[in-house]
């Protein structure tokens, strides 16, 4: 539990001091020119990292609340009677999203939707459906079935045996499998940028065209950055979710 | 009051239930028992409706299980099962109000409702209503089982081999909790088992299922003595004089009689005080009358000193409880190489002595009372071959 606060405090720590040499443009600007001296403009001119943020932070908060909205019923339904003939259907589908490289969803999708936002959420809405369904039918499939039939048995009804015992038990790792959508989310949204969404792929995609290697790295850190403040925080979520320790 | 009319159940081909006509009256443990297949549990889920029947009818204090929502009926009907089943994420308290919560009860009357159940079936609330399952041993997670069956005073007991997962001695202990329980509730219980023993120890009436198809339904005394066709006969086994001690209890053949002295150590004094008239033992007690040991009178005689006449012992390893069944007792005697054993409560306090002979006689007298006995059996129309 100690080791558990100090990692928390260190990773809380770094990620302020980060922030806050970023949100200093004057300081960033200093620190970027001294890694690339070469370079003519070390600092991606057309947003602020902040800014960057939170175009990124809108695009992943979007496609995981919806690919939340959709798999987590959608791992509930096949675990019922009335889906359970669909698991594998499912099972299936989702698996092949995840194996669907997400820039090539976007290719698809651009005729269909046009440039920007939404083309780029449906893409990582459905990137990141996999690991949300997979783990709300691995959860809910752990709940013992004594303590199903004890559920029925005294008298639950359907609804009542999923809301008060089968979600609470299965919370865990329904919780996990959320943690890791976001935080693939995280990462894979850099991919927005080439269909014009922006967020932190503006600089790299735009460094690696014009070879400036500091645009690049200042999409790439924060990137990594909030995905290490995400995968922190939602930790602390899939804890106290926990029914039992 | 449960009815069970024609009741048949198939699935596809396989027919688990056939024709099954049953009446369990009202405050009468039915112990429905048989080899692994012949229906039992399906049966016994019809009457909730975790199962529904293919055809036939099924009542419940007189009130068609299939005109109420399985929800509903459930709530009326108290569960219990092997693998139990308790809530991991909730308390032990929490968990015995499942049913209270569902019907709506306010918080007070289920915070003392989940106390006097954990009393009811020996656990000490201070210790474990805040406890969580996976902190119980296999006998006290089905203890809570018990008392969350229990919870809303439902009028019907549903066990589904309750007690089939716990090692022999906690088995034992809960069969005579439950045998208490039931006393003082008088529930309309109907009980799963394949254990022949424990259906014998706990039955009003057995009904013997094979196939699908009731065998026999009747006293245990009446099974026993009576097996209405071979099957019966070869299930009960052939141990069925041994079986049908299971039946009585310690404390209703045991001598209360047994001569005692009390305090004073040495051989001498108790040898002079020790009445070795009729009886061989002269048991040793405490202030409290709490068994220590005993004297041997004929080793006095024998070997004319007192010295090695005593024998000093711990009533919880040479004793049994008043509620003990006669062949557990029996098979405690020859086990320690007893012709006779102690009776004690839960404190050690001597109440009796139950000798071999005394088994003896209960097992001729049972005879000539189920021999004088007119051959009832009247549920018994059932059975065929």
């Amino acid at each position: 539990m100690k080791r558990h606060g100090a990692a928390l405090g260190a990773v809380a720590f770094a990620v302020a001091g980060y922030a806050y040499v970023v949100s200093r443009q004057d300081w960033w600007a200093a620190a970027l020119a001294r890694l690339f001296p070469s370079l003519p403009e070390a600092v991606f001119p057309s947003a602020t990292v902040a800014d960057l943020v939170l175009q990124h932070l809108e695009i992943v908060l979007i496609s995981s609340a919806l690919t939340i909205l959709v798999g987590l019923p959608l791992g509930i339904w096949v675990t019922r009677p009335s889906g359970k003939d669909f698991r594998e259907l499912v099972a299936a589908t989702v698996d092949f999203g995840q194996t669907f490289p997400p820039v090539a969803v976007l290719a698809l999708m651009m005729p269909l939707l046009g440039f920007g936002l939404r083309p780029a959420i449906v893409a990582l809405s459905l990137y990141g459906l996999f690991p949300v369904v997979s783990n709300t039918v691995a959860g809910l499939e752990a709940v013992s079935p004594a303590v199903l039939d004890a559920a029925r048995g005294m008298g639950m009804g359907p609804w009542r045996v999923l809301a008060t015992v089968e979600l609470p038990l299965a919370a865990r790792v329904i919780m996990a499998g959320i943690r890791t959508s976001v935080i693939i989310n995280i990462g894979t949204a850099t991919v927005a940028a080439a269909v014009g969404a922006g967020g932190l792929g503006s600089p790299i995609y735009s460094g690696i065209s014009l070879q400036n290697g500091a645009w690049v790295l200042e999409g790439a850190v924060a990137a990594a950055a909030l995905a290490i403040l995400a995968d922190t925080v939602l930790a602390q979520v899939e804890r106290a979710v926990a029914p039992v320790a | 009051m449960i009815r069970l009319e024609n009741v048949t159940k198939r699935y596809g081909e396989t027919t688990a239930v056939d024709a099954l006509s049953l009446e369990v009256p009202a405050g009468e443990v039915c112990v429905l028992i048989g080899p692994s297949g012949c229906g039992k549990t399906t049966t016994l889920r019809m009457i909730n409706r975790l199962i529904d029947p293919t055809s036939g009818r099924i009542f419940v204090n007189d009130g068609d299980v299939m005109r109420q929502t399985p929800e509903s009926l459930r709530r009326g009907l108290g569960y219990v099962i092997q693998s139990v089943g308790l809530f991991p994420h909730l308390t032990v308290a929490d968990n015995i109000v499942t049913v209270p919560r569902l019907l709506g009860w306010d918080r007070a009357r289920m915070g003392a409702r989940a106390i006097e159940l954990l009393g009811l079936v020996g656990l000490d609330p201070a210790e474990y209503a805040g406890k969580y399952p996976r902190q119980l041993s296999g006998g006290e997670a089905q203890r809570v089982g018990v008392a969350r069956a229990l919870a809303a005073d439902p009028p019907v007991l549903l066990m589904d081999e309750p007690f089939g997962a716990v090692d022999p001695l906690a088995r034992e202990r809960l069969q005579a909790e439950f045998a208490r329980i039931q006393r003082g509730l008088r529930k309309t219980v109907v009980f799963v088992t394949h254990d022949v023993d424990e259906a014998i120890r706990l039955a009003d009436r057995i009904a013997v299922m094979r196939d699908g198809r009731l065998q026999q339904y009747d006293t245990p005394e009446q099974v026993l003595d009576h097996p209405a066709n071979k099957f019966v006969h070869d299930f009960m086994g052939a141990d069925r004089a041994l079986k049908r001690l299971g039946r009585v209890r310690v404390d209703s053949v045991m001598r209360v009689d047994a001569p005692v002295a009390s305090g004073g150590r040495s051989p001498e004094a108790i040898s002079k005080r020790a009445a070795c008239s009729e009886s061989r033992f002269v048991y040793l007690v405490d202030a409290n009358r709490r068994l220590e040991g005993w004297f041997d009178c004929q080793a006095v005689k024998r070997e004319g000193s007192a010295d090695t006449a005593i024998t000093a012992v711990d009533w919880r390893e040479v004793s049994v409880r008043p509620d003990t069944s006669l062949k557990e007792a029996l098979s405690r005697m020859l086990g320690l190489g007893f012709r006779s054993i102690t009776v004690v409560d839960e404190t050690g306090v001597l109440l009796g002595v139950v000798g071999l002979a005394d088994i003896e006689d209960t097992m001729t007298d049972s005879d000539a009372h189920i021999a004088s006995a007119p051959a009832g059996g009247d549920e018994a129309g059932e059975a065929e071959g």
